[in-house]
């Protein structure tokens, strides 16, 4: 098993979470990806969707709505403009980012766009299914 | 002169108005700290953003291609000023030193030809500026009923500003803000938005990770513009932060002043109705002893 890394939530209003974790999935623009420790520096922005952090003690799901990753070697952060940890928020708040994205779906204007958001759509229900 | 019983209202007035200035003092100690906790709380996001994105820029190559939020339209003709007032007064010169700033720029800016138009965030400074510059404030945004400033107040200014920028409304945006530095000194500020004003790399003490080759997903020119997006909206939150702090530390002082300011007049009315009193007794004194010598 590999060895952990530093993991870094970070929101315009404070820092979420800075844990040591040991796997993390981010939904990278161009595709999912997965980070290990060790892994090759990458900046990429996300889509909307769900982060799933994974260590020895936690597991966690993170829905994020925008914002961009920064791979070190040691380090991962992910400045998220809105990030809800699935555990951690109201069941409630996760209803109103369906609701937004929902909305956005019928304002996309490209294929691409509404692809994305009927992605991220379908992983909230999928999460609001797990929380309840 | 006064008689007894006006100096007795005075004095209970002054305590009366002593009591509302300190309890004012004393909300805005607890709200300055939180503001300030605020504005701690927000430093890693934009001290990453900065990081990143001016390590970016270094990267630009051609000045041709990039986008206009870095390199400006061409033309410096309209500028557009936004403002960031408190909704409420009572807070020595946070206001007026702010709206000074603006008023300065702007009429420099008419002096020298240029457009200028104003967004005001916050009732104040608008008031403020009403008079001679109004007719230039083009657009308001309130903060009224606003408990804990949020990102959502910021992207909604940013909103604002970015779609006229995409209007062609304006060549340059600069933002108006105090910025925070200690209890007793708060410095009235103009940062430019657009084009963005980049810290260097190496103040912005993630020096260390500059040297490291990133991949980029999709492409650096993509991120770049994406960043330089949500940098507007996160200065536009740091300047509303550094403001919410500026606000509780100016009235903070303001109203201490003023309690000392009260507890001064009390002192003295205090005294001159203890002299009138005891002027009167003596007074009546006199007047019994000089009856009865009489008899």
């Amino acid at each position: 098993m590999a060895g952990t890394f530093k993991f870094e939530l970070v929101s315009p209003e404070r820092i979420l979470m800075s844990v040591d974790v040991d796997q993390v999935i981010v939904p990278g623009a161009e595709g999912q990806f997965t980070v290990l420790q060790s892994h090759a520096p990458v900046i990429s922005t996300l889509l909307p969707g769900v982060i799933h952090v994974k260590s020895a003690e936690i597991k966690k799901s993170i829905f994020v709505r925008s914002g961009f990753a920064e791979v070190t070697a040691d380090q991962l952060t992910i400045l998220a403009e809105r990030a809800f940890i699935v555990d951690e928020v109201d069941p409630r708040q996760l209803d109103e980012e369906l609701e937004l994205a929902q909305r956005a779906l019928d304002t996309a204007e490209t294929d691409d766009a509404r692809l994305h958001v009927t992605r991220a759509i379908e992983q909230l229900k999928a999460l609001i299914g797990e929380a309840a | 002169m006064a008689s007894l019983k006006d100096l007795r209202n005075r004095i209970n007035s002054v305590k009366a108005t002593r009591k509302i200035t300190k309890a004012m003092q004393m909300v805005a100690a607890a709200k300055l700290r939180r503001a300030q906790e605020a504005a701690i709380a927000a430093r890693p996001y934009a001290e990453r953003m900065d990081a990143v994105l001016s390590n970016l820029a270094k990267g630009v190559a051609s000045p041709e291609g990039a986008s206009p939020l870095l390199v400006g339209t061409g033309k410096d003709d309209t500028h557009l000023l936004v403002m960031m007032t408190a909704e409420r007064g009572l807070c020595g010169g946070f206001n007026s030193n702010i709206a000074k700033l603006v008023r300065n720029d702007a009429k420099r800016l008419i002096k020298a030809g240029k457009t200028v138009k104003i967004l005001a965030v916050g009732r104040k400074g608008a008031d403020n500026l009403k008079r001679d510059l109004g007719k230039f404030i083009t657009d308001r945004v309130s903060l009224v009923g606003i408990k804990k400033l949020g990102f959502d107040k910021a992207a909604e200014i940013a909103d604002k500003v970015m779609s006229q920028f995409a209007d062609g409304a304006f060549d340059v945006c600069t933002i108006y803000f105090s910025q925070f530095e200690s209890v007793i000194s708060q410095k009235p500020t103009a940062l430019q938005l657009i084009p963005a004003s980049l810290p260097d790399a190496a103040s912005s003490g993630a020096a260390a990770a500059d040297s490291v080759v990133y991949d980029y997903e999709p492409d650096e020119n993509e991120i770049l513009d994406y960043l330089l997006r949500r940098n507007i909206s996160t200065q536009i939150f740091r300047g509303l932060l550094e403001n919410a702090a500026s606000e509780q530390g100016a009235r903070m002082s303001a109203m201490d002043n003023a309690t000392r300011n009260a507890s001064d007049m009390i002192d003295n009315l205090t005294l001159i109705y203890n002299r009138q009193r005891q002027a009167q007794i003596t007074k009546e004194l006199i007047e019994i002893i000089s009856g009865a010598e009489a008899l």
